[in-house]
């Protein structure tokens, strides 16, 4: 009984040092920026760091506690994108800012979650790696799907055409929302730091939360052995559908505060394509599958360094090679994992849940 | 009314019939073996048991009901768990953890509350790690309750597994070779345990198992199967004595 007690509460505290780690980042970043200390062009990147480190969260709990692969991340996180700034321009001025900016980002979150939702239903039924192709394809097809999309508004309502501007046949005080290739311009600029911070803060307490929970429980026993946990009747589609759904949800919302960032979002291939998509899966692999925490490191760490390094011009990439295979090497070598353990108990080791997923291969 | 009853129970994978014309009741609490040579169709009959295949005819009754085909969630909810030949764990989790996925069913709480960490996702998780330190405790894996399963030693994984069935709370367990690999005094404190679930907790049991030691020892009744049908059905000693289960066994001299 004792035993069980104090291993409660390791579980607990391993979490407990992530929220910590993360809020002392946030203060140290605010103090440096009170202070003068941040340049314009730092400034800009804290928003991006945070949608991408919330992107890492939401893509973990796919690749590193439900045990499939997603190809398409960049696709959820452009549905929310889109759905959040076409609600905002729709709003602009009969909303207040915060309780527009909420909305929006709610909406995101819960229109990326629907899109989820109706991959999962027929994909999520099959076992193997059907899920990767169909996100694959669906994060190409929706980014080709919004710049052929022509949303226009006049005193008439809404138009809607998929061919070209013209065929809206919008009255005179018509106001274009979306435009096509051009996609949406003018979206109210909302996104800050501390809006930033707070959507990566909740998106990690709530997969924390989760994965310590008889859901939680019930979705890793499905990674590691699915036929296993049919025999003890866990309803397999249903945890699949929820965690998969709750994923898209979050990347929605950060694919919000990033619209929200911007003063023209357009689904072009470098902001939503498919390389997004795979540099968030390096997020998740370099942190250590299934660490929500090292998720968040590796995509604050790969998100800096091109900028750190920028006065290296092109051989900044060159530095961004070899930071990924010293990554690589202390998150999975053997020894250096053994090390770390032994050197650094608690915190940087993670935890019990920290080191599941790849280890033992599915 | 008998527990569990199969009436002519067949499977057919392409031009192999795995399974053919399989009959068998287990009353209420017996001790039930299967025994058969290698690939005669044991652990067919435990995959069609509990849904992982359809058979292709026959009909399998639980209490009476009728859970044919159905899926193998269903079929575990229906009160049929079981343990693997190759054993199955949840490999990257704790014992403990294990045992809690096995009482998954057995306790309720919302995912929102799990996530809000409301007073009733803390009210589910002690009274779940109550009742899974007291099931490891009967199999003696309360002092291992952190380590991760990978970790156990290969005769208490088995036992964490039997463990992990029973949490489910069945009415009838279907342990399938759970003393494979195992040394004679894991054997021995195997057969302590079986005894023991079967006398306190009122278990059914079928099993099957090719130590035969354990098979004479607990079992009361067995079915023989070879080359998917049956050899020879009744008491244990009958069974074991019969020259054609000799003859399946060792061949013919």
């Amino acid at each position: 009984m004792k035993n069980k007690m104090t291993s409660m509460s390791k579980a607990s505290r391993d979490n407990l040092w992530t929220i910590l780690m993360l809020i002392i980042a946030f203060a140290v970043v605010q103090g440096f920026r009170m202070g003068g200390l941040v340049n314009s062009h730092m400034d800009g990147m804290l928003v991006p760091i945070c949608v991408y480190a919330t992107m890492a969260v939401s893509l973990n709990l796919v690749v590193g506690i439900l045990g499939e692969l997603s190809l398409g991340h960049a696709g959820f996180m452009c549905v929310g994108a889109f759905a959040s700034a076409f609600f905002s321009k729709l709003f602009e001025n009969s909303m207040g800012v915060f309780p527009r900016f909420l909305l929006a980002i709610l909406i995101g979150g819960a229109v990326a979650g629907l899109f989820g939702f109706l991959i999962g239903i027929p994909v999520l039924r099959l076992n193997g790696d059907y899920l990767a192709i169909v996100t694959l394809a669906f994060g190409e097809i929706i980014k080709n799907l919004i710049n052929v999309l022509y949303v226009g508004r006049d005193s008439n309502g809404l138009h809607f055409s998929i061919k070209d501007q013209a065929s809206l046949g919008l009255a005179e005080d018509g106001e274009m929302i979306i435009a096509g290739p051009q996609g949406i311009t003018g979206t109210p600029f909302n996104s800050n730091f501390v809006v930033g911070f707070l959507i990566l803060l909740i998106s990690t307490i709530v997969v924390l939360n989760l994965i310590n929970s008889r859901e939680g429980r019930a979705i890793m026993a499905i990674r590691d052995n699915r036929i296993a946990a049919g025999s003890v009747g866990i309803p397999i589609t249903k945890y699949k559908m929820f965690a998969f759904t709750l994923s898209a949800v979050i990347a929605g919302c950060a694919g919000a505060l990033y619209a929200h960032n911007l003063s023209s979002l357009i689904a072009t291939p470098a902001r939503f394509g498919y390389n997004m998509s795979i540099l968030f899966l390096v997020f998740v692999v370099l942190g250590g599958i299934g660490s929500t925490r090292g998720a968040i490191i590796a995509a604050v760490i790969l998100t800096l360094i091109p900028e750190v390094l920028r006065f290296m011009s092109d051989y900044r990439m060159l530095i961004y090679a070899i930071v990924l295979i010293v990554m690589m090497i202390v998150n999975w070598n053997p020894t250096s994992r053994a090390f770390i353990r032994a050197h650094i108990p608690g915190k940087l080791s993670g935890g019990k849940k920290a080191a599941g997923g790849g280890e033992e291969g599915r | 009314m008998a527990l569990l009853e199969i009436n002519q129970l067949s499977i057919q994978f392409g031009g192999l019939r795995a399974v053919d014309d399989f009959n068998l009741t287990v009353e209420k609490g017996d001790l039930y073996g299967l025994i058969g040579p290698n690939g005669a169709g044991k652990t067919t009959v435990f995959n069609l048991l509990t849904g992982e295949y359809k058979p292709t005819e026959g009909v399998i009754r639980l209490d009476g009901k009728d859970i044919t085909g159905r899926s193998t969630i269903e079929i575990n909810r229906e009160g049929v768990a079981r343990t693997f030949q190759n054993i199955r764990l949840f490999k990257q989790q704790s014992v403990l953890d294990n045992v809690k996925i096995g009482l998954h069913n057995q306790y309720s709480c919302s995912a929102v509350s799990s996530i809000l960490r409301l007073p009733s996702y803390f009210a589910v998780e002690r009274q779940m790690n109550e009742k899974a330190m007291e099931l490891l405790s009967v199999f003696d894996l309360e002092g291992e309750a952190e380590t991760i399963s990978a970790n156990l030693p290969y005769g208490k994984q088995r036992k964490l597994e039997i463990a992990r069935a029973m949490a489910t709370n069945p009415k009838l367990l279907l342990l399938d070779e759970p003393a494979a690999g195992m040394n004679p005094n894991e054997t021995q404190e195997l057969m302590e345990d079986i005894s023991y679930i079967r006398e306190n907790f009122g278990m059914t049991i079928l099993l099957i198992e090719h130590d035969m030691r354990l098979v004479s020892g607990i079992c009361e009744k067995l079915t023989v199967l070879n080359f998917g049908r049956i050899l020879t059905q009744g008491p244990t000693k009958e069974v074991l004595s019969n020259p054609e289960v000799v003859k399946a066994y060792l061949g013919d001299d």
